[in-house]
């Protein structure tokens, strides 16, 4: 156990690395990246400087440790647009990012398993082929556009949820500010209901997809003859046999979901002005805010590297094979 | 006793041994024509697929305009609009330029395949030709290569692709390469896989003991053995890498604004929204849907027709 926890540490270890790389480069592709950093206008004078200050003149290698000893810091450099530290604008707007990621998240498995289920025991009849049928046209879909579709036919046609806006639940409540949170919260699910399904929409479709195939897999094996066998109802072999089984692959899925979620999302609040990590993004690439963007890349990085590591262990404590 | 193997067996009248005659095997490409035939949504897929290469291909000769001509007097159309004498000159409608939206649904037909289509030859060849390396060579190789697969596996590559973007800007051969770069490991995976399965067939050993190459082993013999995997996986993956494209283009990080796509046509209809011009995005969004469906339900049907073991297993 141990050593399979030591392995997958290493390779979180060379993740990080792999990205901070590979976004060190990306900063360098441009050839002089001190261009990046000053004002479209700036002279060779703020040129030298802005390279001095960045420690641009130093040796690449040099740089690339000055750069790892910043993340470790946190200091991911200072926004073009307003001077503020980059990391600080992305860790802002977090709370509300991290309401879409969330609410996706239950959403979607709350409909993509169900759904899954029942396609696998139904297995080739017509409501399983319009299950797949449903959850190939919502994986063929760009998400946003979806988005947009929502836009159109429940805020501009019919009226019923706001076009776009955010009403802050979370931020007040991380603040201890409950009161202000819990009356917020009406008016938040409000807003918040179109980008939650926009974002869920992909998601259910492959999650279900993908608990259909898990249980197909462990429905054809044959400890659930046995139980078959032994006169237990179908019921109880579906849900105490097969499912329990197939848990373990869709346990990982769902946990690894979050960290797509959160890269889904940045395209997703771009349509609903979501002022969310994903809008604040959108409006970085638009100005050419580097800075910004990527300390929002490599935030979404760490996280999901994060995110993969503890699924790896505990994906080790429910099955005990993948210990071995 | 007569058996059922009897029937396909003679005595052949001057010699005395048994000939058995092998059932007559169809030629792949007919045995795939019945099987779209029977079967209606591949077949429909196909069609639209069809549909939109020709359009890619022919769309200068087809589109009734010229994608990017600007007419300022016939802003906002919608569809089917007649002009003071009842002609129908935009049936698609209009942008806020006035540029025809017909007009640039074909060309961004061409730039949707092309960027798809490029994208994945790159990554996919790229990563077979990694992945039969890792596969046949084993060893330190392998593992080099596969550790390389974790670490990209390990984050949303999309964020990577707007990191590069951003820095160097917008370009058509920028976002190939790097959507290209993206694809690599997926194909890499499943060629190891293969080959590792290959590797230790007779006909491999067969090859070895009359002293080919190895060079020659992987690609005359066991290349031609992965093939339909990879094609499965490319067919799935085009559509893919149209979604990503469409997205990009969403964030300003596609391809430069004088050329038409699909997903720089949504961008756009963005501002349009609330005042309710709807073709504008319903149109190219609807284009992209279609297109990428067609290529999910064709590669569904080709992973049954050329590897019928895959059957309801998998079900993504």
């Amino acid at each position: 156990m141990l050593q399979y926890i030591t392995r997958r540490a290493l390779l979180a270890v060379l993740v990080i690395i792999g990205v901070t790389l590979l976004t060190f480069i990306s900063i360098h592709l441009s050839g002089d990246p001190a261009v990046l950093y000053v004002s479209e206008r700036a002279g060779p004078e703020e040129l030298a400087e802005a390279r001095r200050r960045l420690g641009l003149d130093k040796s690449l290698p040099e740089q690339y440790i000055n750069f790892l000893g910043g993340l470790m810091r946190g200091d991911l450099g200072l926004s073009l647009a307003n001077r503020t530290p980059a990391l600080q604008l992305v860790l802002e707007r977090l709370p509300a990012t991290l309401e879409l990621t969330i609410g996706a998240l239950i959403l979607s498995n709350l409909i993509a398993i169900p759904i899954g289920l029942i396609s696998a025991v139904r297995r080739g009849t017509r409501v399983d082929g319009t299950i797949m049928l449903l959850a190939m046209f919502g994986q063929s879909m760009p998400g946003f556009w979806l988005g947009i579709m929502a836009i159109l036919f429940f805020s501009v046609t019919l009226r019923i949820f706001p076009v776009s806006g955010h009403v802050p639940v979370l931020a007040p409540l991380l603040a201890g500010d409950w009161a202000t949170a819990i009356q917020n919260l009406p008016a938040g699910v409000h807003h918040a209901i179109l980008p939650v399904v926009t974002i869920s929409v992909f998601a259910i479709a492959r999650n279900a997809r993908l608990v259909r195939s898990a249980l197909l897999e462990v429905l054809g094996q044959e400890y659930v003859t046995t139980a078959r066998a032994k006169g237990l109802t179908e019921r109880n072999v579906i849900v105490g046999h097969a499912l329990r089984n197939a848990m373990i692959p869709i346990v990982t899925i769902i946990a690894l979901e979050f960290g797509f979620l959160l890269s889904g999302v940045i395209v997703t609040e771009s349509v609903f002005a979501w002022p969310g990590v994903g809008r604040l993004v959108f409006n970085a690439i638009g100005q050419r805010d580097i800075p910004v963007v990527q300390a929002a890349v490599v935030f979404f990085a760490f996280v999901f590297v994060a995110l993969n590591l503890v699924v790896d262990v505990l994906y080790a404590y429910l099955d005990p094979r993948v210990r071995l | 006793m007569v058996d059922q193997s009897t029937k396909a067996a003679s005595i052949h009248p001057t010699r005395d041994y048994v000939v058995v005659l092998a059932p007559k095997e169809q030629p792949t490409y007919v045995r795939a024509a019945r099987s779209l035939l029977k079967r209606r949504y591949p077949l429909i897929a196909l069609i639209i697929l069809l549909g939109v290469i020709f359009l890619a291909l022919f769309g200068p000769s087809i589109a009734p305009k010229d994608p990017n001509r600007q007419d300022l007097f016939a802003r906002l159309l919608a569809p089917m609009t007649p002009d003071r004498n009842g002609v129908v000159n935009f049936p698609f409608g209009t942008d806020s330029l006035g540029r025809d939206v017909l007009s640039r649904l074909i060309y961004g037909a061409r730039v949707s395949l092309l960027v798809g289509i490029t994208a994945v030859a790159i990554g996919g060849t790229v990563g077979t030709f990694l992945g039969v390396i890792s596969g046949y060579f084993g060893g330190a190789i392998d593992d080099l290569i596969m550790r390389l697969a974790d670490v990209q596996l390990a984050f949303p590559f999309i964020l990577l692709a707007i990191m590069v973007l951003v820095v160097l800007g917008q370009g058509v051969i920028n976002l190939v390469i790097i959507l290209g770069v993206g694809q690599w490991v997926v194909y890499a995976r499943v060629a190891r896989g293969q080959v590792i399965s290959q590797r230790e067939k007779e006909y491999v050993e067969a090859m070895k003991a009359i002293g080919a190459r190895d060079w020659r082993i992987m690609t005359k013999e066991i290349f031609p053995n992965i093939l339909a995997p990879i094609i499965v996986i490319a067919s799935f993956n085009v559509a893919g890498v149209i979604l990503s494209e469409a997205s990009l283009s969403f964030l300003g990080l596609g391809v430069p604004p004088s050329i038409p796509t699909w997903g720089s046509m949504l961008a756009d209809s963005r501002d349009q929204l609330l005042s309710g011009k709807w073709w504008l995005a319903v149109l190219p969004g609807l284009a992209i849907m279609f297109t990428t469906l067609s290529l999910n339900v064709l590669g569904d049907w080709m992973r049954d027709f050329l590897d019928p073991r895959l059957r309801g297993t998998e079900g993504a």
